[in-house]
């Protein structure tokens, strides 16, 4: 092990090889002349003499791995794609039917009115049997949780700890509640906390309200260690402007699960956020009734709002992209196998032959 | 260049801080005398510092040398500042001060440590190369010099603490410390013998005289030198310059004024020789001595790789300013009139980064932010990986046992290591002769005595081109076996070497008919006796006999005829003595008797100069007959027969052509008898010619000597083999073959540059050659103007002869001599001389000057726009050398000089052909594989940064943790491209060898064409698309596991990125031919590395890591299938076309390494030998010159001289 150790050292630090020097007549002589001479000692990684792997693309190893690929993806593709087609998913478009008649004309006015009434009742139906856990989430369109501004204004600190309270430098512009002329910090503090989702969804499904369990749709990472467990909200949503859901505060930050998840930012404008899981299965044709608060204000910048159930499967949620996309490469590597395949019986290249060599070729021409 | 004196004065004054007396200010002083004497520079012999009453003393500069580029003090400025001139790290320098603003898209370490990385590796470099150069000119410094103190005492001193002014006395085989002006001599006349080799490259020694008249006492060799101790004298002499032939001024002493002149004048680094010891006072000091007037600034050289590399860094700037100009004007739109309706963001408070109503001025903020976040599109790791690769590259050329000499135990030493893939695409090489091609020994070898040719032993030329022919022989007709004539020629080169070993030194004749006094059963016994003695006799050389072994040895002006005086000896004629006016000889006449001494009296010298080619001497014998014996070129010497002396023209003409074919170089001999009458009559009008003082007095000589030389025999003719190195002219051939150019330029006589042409197969038997010379009195006479045109007609109608050529193979030469090339090397005429030379298959400059030399090289170079190679040894060299793309260094005898000028040293020429040939070849495609996939790898990640980042409204939102970006150029990605660039091998060493044309990849540049450039970029935009794409579509919207969860920013992150890795990592190990376990240790390592390090950052507590992906790789990606399989998927998607690419490439249109690779796999080169050695010839260049091209027209001329060629070879072993 020792040796084996020194020779991946040995080329790093260019220390001489261990060897016999006997196995070497060129190191022999040198020894024999004299020691004190200027002449290089010889390792196989001095000379550049390691054994090496040369590999070279025959005929052979194109098309096998060719061939690998193709055997290796279309499986994957087929299974990923069955895996797909059992997830069920069902989405409901609300933001646009959920707003009265009356407002139509001026949503923002509506939405941002805490006076009006934002209950909203609609009927989805189930297409095929859903068997538990079912997902329950809202996809939001068309905004930028990714914007560089949301993204950085939040504080890691605050939010994991009461002893940072007051550590809200990156949280501007939501970070301080003037208090009758005394800034004091907001915990939550930060953008992203402050535009907190908050429309909430309840399912009846025969008259039946479908308990929803927003338990558990968190990280563990999360509730553990990055939100808090003595971190209570404090003057959150006091200030004039008020973006979206509030908290409550007698519930530290680790337990409000819904807020822990908003704060994982999402990557793209257009996102889905777990909000419950429903551990009933849903039959196929049953009619579900959505009772749910349309508070959230998407209206102003165009962003649709969505809710989604959804069963999984070993590769998540509804996907068909990645079966297609393995069975699509798998296709072209079968293609480009039998590409080669047939050019090396109809037009076969003799490997090594000389005449393929530039100065013959020249020739030639 | 009088600036760069000041500014390397002042850095040497403040490197040293011992000299306090060193101050810049000669200029001043010069300015005030120069108007008193004519001359400028004032010195005060023996009284170095004293001032004078009226003006401040002249100070000189000290006689330290600094080639240094840094000191103490001015390192980090110049070396950051040197960094930082690099547009790319100038670049970082910005990124990353802006870093600590609110601008960066990311905190200040991931700018800052990978800048510190690379600069600091740059700094550290930089210092240890500039230690080197620093320890070499410390011993420079630190040589002893014996310098007068007072009294006549002499003290050892430093060479550094010698002065202006000081009295030095130097000793036999001494160097002299400074430029002299000699005073006094160990002979009474005040003669001595300098060698000059390190600064013009000629080893004839050179006669320096001293002042006559200052009657000075006379010199003892001991420590004191009582004269010296109050003698005051003044010398005015002109400034310093580099003109090593003139030396103009005055010495004033006891009130009278002495004119002085360059043979006064002992010059730094040349040598005393033949002369016990001098006294001299010290003119030029330091950087004012000629020789280092003569150093020009060596220009810091870059390879063409890497200025096409910096054409890409450009065009990546392009790029990155586009796509930050995008980006800004995005996020300018952005702000005008979408963002101010996203509530969430709060956009009417304006903060750092965006202000709603001034979309201008956030666009422009966020343009600096874009061009911060974009930068990872230029490689910041890309110049100290290229260093390091380099580094290592050079140790290999370093540690090369085939590279190494035994006989004088040098290894091969880059001493730059900037320029390793440079030797991979050299297109001329321009040589030096004396030294560089030859070992600066002649042999005598073969004689033609009476029509009759002696000596067996094959030249050189002769063997290897033996040895070529029975190769050719073998691979034409296979009746051959392969193994028995490959034995013969190996026991060949066994036998020669071990007969080269016991020989002695000048003599290598081989021939019982002559040896052992057996040439007295010879026919023409007395001819021959006749023709030893003209050996004897006939020269001008000084016998002396060595203190230790008591043998004799000859110092002779030129090698040759040192050789024939060892020629002589060995045939029982050895001569003894030399007196004022006689020569003695001891003569062996007979068989088993004591030789007896003879002393002919020497009566008239007729000396060589180049323009008479010959030399002659009257003498008496013993027997008083009056003798006229002649030696000289058999040109000259065949037009001075008397017609009664032709009897063996013939017969010898026959003999010169087939020595001049072996690549020998010949003199004719000759001799006269004369009437008493005839030679007084004849001294009479010589003598008065001789004491006359008229102006025509040299052209009198000339006639009366060319009077007398006339009506000779002819006796015989010798043939010197100036001995070529080891391998010389194999090593040129095989560089000829791989399309190398090879142009000589040397300081010697034109005969001898073509004698050494012939020898190492530049010029053959049959070439045209084209000689350009203006005679010497045409330059005295005519006007400049008359001159160049007739130079220009020359140079016209020679490359008229060239464009009518007829026949297809004809192969012209081209010979030009020193002050001819002063002319062609005008504005008006250099690129005329240029177009010529192009066309000619072997250039010969001949009496160039160091700085013709360098001229030369440049003219090459610019005019041809080709990457040049400069090769020699001495010190005349070292303007050549810094000048040419490469500077080779022989490091054989001749100083140190030319090696401490190069980018590479070597000991021997023939080493030439595995640097270039293997090592350039390998390094020129490590280094164009390794730039091409670091720029690849970049793009791959700094364009899935834009994409996200259009996503994310072109607000600089980063989707990765900045600990990625921080240690995917210098840690994530490095190792396996360093691996590559120091260990990736296309084909063995042996088959660069074998298939010489392999090495044209380099000059035609075909691994590095812009071609291959785009594709490789368009590789690593496809790649960032693929990925970008995959990896989003398959882990959003929707939930990515089985538990439920959806995928946050960082998640699909560290997604990217890991197929980022996999995507490079395969792609690197792809490209690579050839896979040690560095390599698969490096990829595989890498990619480990990668989730180790994934999985450890997320471990570390959240206080110290941003929190981003704590415990990601375990909770979140981990348990997810899709993780896995979009990695899968993206890594072979990503190197999908590549694949397809290199496989159809493979199969339709393979290049010639991989055919060799095939053969190789296929083990073919062993079991289809005849196939491998036909290939083996065709994959050489159509060449011209080399011992093949002379067999080529051998073959053609004669068609079966072959037989008795190969039998040659076997005949002599």
């Amino acid at each position: 092990m020792k040796t084996y150790y020194y020779s991946l050292l040995q080329p790093i630090l260019f220390l001489p090889q261990i060897t016999n020097a006997d196995m070497n007549p060129v190191t022999n002589g040198a020894l024999k002349s004299k020691k004190t001479s200027k002449k290089p000692e010889y390792s196989r990684f001095t000379q550049q003499e390691l054994p090496a792997w040369k590999p070279i693309l025959t005929p052979g190893w194109v098309i096998t791995s060719f061939l690998a690929i193709a055997f290796l993806f279309i499986p994957i593709g087929l299974v990923s794609l069955f895996a797909s087609e059992r997830v069920v998913e069902i989405v409901y478009r609300y933001d646009q039917d959920c707003v009265p008649e009356m407002y139509r004309g001026n949503v923002s006015a509506y939405i941002r009115n805490s006076l009006t009434n934002k209950t909203c009742i609609g009927n989805i139906t189930v297409p095929k049997k859903m068997d538990p856990p079912i997902f329950v989430y809202y996809q939001l369109d068309n905004f930028y949780q990714n914007h560089r501004r949301y993204v950085k204004s939040r504080s890691d600190k605050q939010l994991r700890s009461a002893a940072y309270e007051s550590s809200t430098k990156e949280c501007e512009p939501e970070a301080r509640f003037n208090k009758s002329g005394d800034p004091v910090p907001i915990v939550p503090c930060g953008l992203i906390a402050w535009s907190l989702f908050n429309d909430t969804y309840n399912l009846i499904k025969k008259d039946k309200v479908l308990n929803i369990n927003k338990k558990g749709i968190a990280w563990k990472s999360d509730t553990k260690v990055k939100f808090g467990s003595n971190v209570y909200p404090k003057n959150f949503q006091s200030n004039d402007l008020i973006g979206g859901g509030k908290l409550n505060e007698s519930i530290p930050l680790s337990k409000q699960e819904d807020l822990i998840v908003w704060m994982r930012t999402a990557a793209l404008p257009t996102f889905r956020k777990l909000y419950g899981k429903i551990n009933t299965s849903l039959e196929a044709h049953d009619t579900i009734t959505v009772v749910l608060e349309n508070n959230y204000n998407t209206y102003s910048f165009g962003g649709q709002k969505k809710l989604v159930l959804s069963t999984t499967s070993w590769i998540g949620g509804k996907n068909d992209f990645l079966g297609i996309a393995y069975l699509t490469v798998g296709g072209i590597c079968l293609f480009m196998a039998l590409n080669f395949i047939l050019l090396y019986v109809f037009k076969p290249r003799p490997l090594g032959d000389p005449s393929y060599l530039s100065w013959n070729r020249k020739a030639v021409n | 260049m009088a600036k760069g004196i000041t500014a390397k004065l002042l850095r040497s004054s403040l490197y040293t801080l011992t000299n306090i007396r060193t101050k810049p200010s000669y200029k001043k002083e010069a300015a005030a005398t120069e108007e008193l004497s004519g001359y400028p520079r004032v010195i005060n012999i023996n009284q170095p510092a004293v001032p004078d009453d009226t003006q401040q003393p002249p100070i000189f500069c000290t006689n330290y040398v600094s080639t240094t580029k840094y000191t103490l003090f001015n390192f980090l400025p110049i070396a950051l500042f040197e960094q930082f001139n690099r547009v790319a790290n100038f670049y970082f320098l910005v990124a990353a001060g802006l870093t600590f603003t609110d601008y960066a898209p990311f905190d200040w370490p991931s700018q800052v440590v990978p800048l510190a990385l690379v600069v600091g590796f740059s700094l550290a470099k930089e210092l240890y190369e500039d230690l080197q150069r620093h320890w070499q000119d410390m011993t420079a410094n630190c040589q002893k010099a014996a310098v007068h103190v007072k009294n006549g005492g002499f003290e050892t001193k430093q060479w550094r603490e010698v002065c202006v002014g000081d009295i030095v006395k130097v000793k036999k085989d001494e160097f002299f410390p400074a430029d002299l002006l000699l005073l006094q001599s160990s002979y009474e006349d005040g003669m001595s013998y300098v060698e000059t080799m390190n600064l013009d490259g000629e080893t004839n020694l050179k006669v320096k005289r001293a002042l006559q008249n200052l009657s000075l006492p006379a010199a003892v060799d001991d420590d004191k030198a009582s004269h010296f101790s109050d003698f005051l004298a003044t010398i005015r002499c002109e400034n310093p310059n580099s003109n090593l032939y003139t030396f103009t001024g005055n010495l004033e002493y006891n009130g009278h004024i002495y004119p002085l002149d360059p043979a006064q004048l002992l010059l730094r680094d040349s040598k005393l020789r033949n002369t016990e010891f001098v006294y001299g006072v010290v003119v030029f000091t330091g950087n004012d001595t000629k020789v280092m007037q003569n150093t020009t600034q060596s220009p810091s050289k870059r390879s063409e790789i890497e200025l096409q590399m910096d054409k890409i860094i450009y065009l990546l700037f392009g790029l990155l300013i586009f796509i930050s100009i995008v980006s800004a004007s995005g996020f300018g739109l952005a702000v005008r009139n979408t963002i101010r309706s996203w509530w969430y963001l709060v956009p009417e408070i304006p903060g750092e980064d965006f202000d709603i109503n001034n979309f201008v001025a956030s666009g422009l903020r966020h343009l600096v932010t874009a061009l911060m976040l974009y930068g990872y599109l230029v490689p910041i790791s890309l110049y100290v990986s290229i260093e390091a690769v380099k580094i290592l590259q050079a140790r290999f050329i370093n540690n090369d046992l085939h590279l190494y000499d035994e006989v004088t135990g040098v290894p091969a030493n880059a001493r730059t290591s900037n320029l390793n893939e440079q030797l991979g695409q050299v297109d001329t090489i321009l040589s030096d002769k004396t030294g560089t091609l030859t070992c600066n020994q002649m042999d005598f070898l073969k004689c033609s005595i009476a029509g009759c040719p002696y000596g067996k032993r094959p030249s050189e030329v002769e063997l290897a081109a033996a040895k070529q022919m029975a190769a050719q022989d073998e691979s034409s007709d296979g009746s051959l076996s392969d193994s028995s004539s490959l034995e013969a020629i190996t026991v060949t080169d066994d036998g020669n070497i071990n007969k080269k070993a016991s020989s002695i030194k000048g003599f290598s004749f081989q021939d019982d008919r002559l040896e052992h006094t057996n040439w007295l059963k010879e026919p023409n016994s007395d001819v021959i006796l006749l023709f030893f003695r003209i050996l004897a006799v006939c020269h001008s050389a000084i016998p002396e006999i060595s203190e230790k072994t008591g043998e004799l040895t000859y110092e002779a002006e030129s090698p040759d005829e040192g050789a024939f005086l060892v020629a002589a000896r060995e045939f029982g004629f050895q001569f003894i003595k030399r007196t004022q006016n006689s020569v003695v000889v001891k003569e062996r006449l007979k068989k088993d008797q004591e030789p007896v001494e003879k002393e002919y009296s020497i009566l008239t010298l007729l000396d060589f100069t180049s323009k008479r080619k010959r030399m002659s001497v009257i003498l008496r014998d013993e027997s008083g007959q009056l003798l006229m014996f002649c030696k000289g070129a058999d040109t000259i010497i065949f037009d001075r027969l008397a017609s009664n002396g032709k009897t063996y023209l013939e017969a010898t003409t026959k003999n010169l052509n087939d020595y001049g074919e072996a690549g020998l170089r010949t003199l004719a001999l000759a001799y006269k008898k004369l009437e008493e009458k005839e030679y007084s009559d004849w001294h009479e009008k010589f003598h008065n010619a001789q004491i006359s003082s008229g102006s025509n007095r040299e052209e009198l000589l000339e006639e009366l000597s060319d009077e007398m030389e006339r009506g000779l025999t002819l006796v015989g003719a010798t043939a010197v083999e100036d001995k070529l190195q080891n391998g010389v002219p194999e090593c040129i051939d095989r560089l000829a073959l791989a399309g190398l150019k090879i142009w000589v330029l040397t300081g010697d006589k034109m005969e001898t540059a073509i004698n050494i042409g012939f020898s190492c197969s530049l010029l053959r038997q049959g070439m045209k050659q084209l000689c350009i010379v203006v005679s010497a009195e045409m330059l005295a006479e005519a006007a400049k103007d008359v001159v160049k045109e007739n130079i220009l007609s020359q140079i016209t109608t020679s490359m008229q002869s060239i464009q009518n050529k007829k026949e297809p193979h004809a192969a012209f030469a081209l010979i030009i001599d020193g002050k001819t090339l002063t002319y062609a090397l005008e504005d008006d005429m250099k690129f005329k001389f240029l177009n010529l030379a192009v066309n000619c298959a072997s250039v010969i400059c001949c009496r160039v000057s160091p700085k013709q030399k360098a001229l030369v090289v440049r003219l090459v170079k610019e005019g041809t726009g080709r990457t040049t190679l400069g090769i020699g040894d001495g010190a005349n060299d070292v303007g050549m050398i810094k000048e040419a793309d490469i500077g080779i260094g022989i490091s054989g005898v001749e100083g140190m000089q030319a090696v401490m000028a190069s980018d590479f040293s070597i000991a021997q020429f023939r080493f030439l052909e595995r640097l270039l040939i293997v090592h350039g070849h390998w390094c020129y495609k490590r280094i164009s594989k390794m730039i091409c996939y670091f720029f690849y790898k970049n793009i791959t990640l700094a364009l899935t940064l834009f994409y996200f980042e259009a996503e994310t409204g072109f607000s600089g939102q980063m989707h990765y943790d900045d600990w990625y970006m921080l240690l995917y150029n210098v840690f994530l990605t490095s190792c396996p491209v360093l691996a590559l660039g120091v260990l990736e091998k296309d084909i063995c060493a042996e088959f660069c060898l074998q298939f010489p044309a392999l090495y044209q990849q380099g000059p035609k540049n075909l691994f590095f064409d812009w071609y291959r450039i785009i594709g490789w970029l368009a590789n690593g935009v496809y790649a960032s698309f693929v990925i970008y794409l995959v990896n989003i579509r398959i882990f959003s919207p929707e939930s990515f596991r089985k538990e439920g969860q959806t995928a946050d920013m960082y998640v699909i992150g560290t997604a990217m990125f890991t197929s980022i890795i996999w995507v490079v990592n395969v792609q690197i190990f792809l490209v690579s031919h050839y896979l040690t376990s560095v390599q698969l240790h490096t990829i595989w390592g890498s990619i480990v590395v990668w989730y180790l390090i994934v999985y450890i950052y997320g471990l570390m507590p959240v206080q110290w890591s941003a929190g981003n992906i704590y415990q990601q790789l375990p909770e979140v990606l981990g348990p997810a299938y899709k993780f896995y399989l979009s990695t899968v998927f993206v890594t072979i998607l990503c190197n999908l076309p590549y694949l397809i690419h290199i496989s159809y490439q493979r199969c339709y249109n393979p290049e010639d390494h991989h055919v060799l690779q095939e053969m190789k796999n296929m083990k073919k080169d062993v079991t289809d030998r005849k196939m491998w050695k036909r290939e083996q010839v065709k994959a050489t260049q159509e060449t011209e010159i080399g011992l093949s091209a002379r067999v080529d027209a051998r073959m053609r001329m004669k068609g079966k001289t072959t037989r008795k060629y190969s039998s040659l070879a076997y005949s002599s072993s």
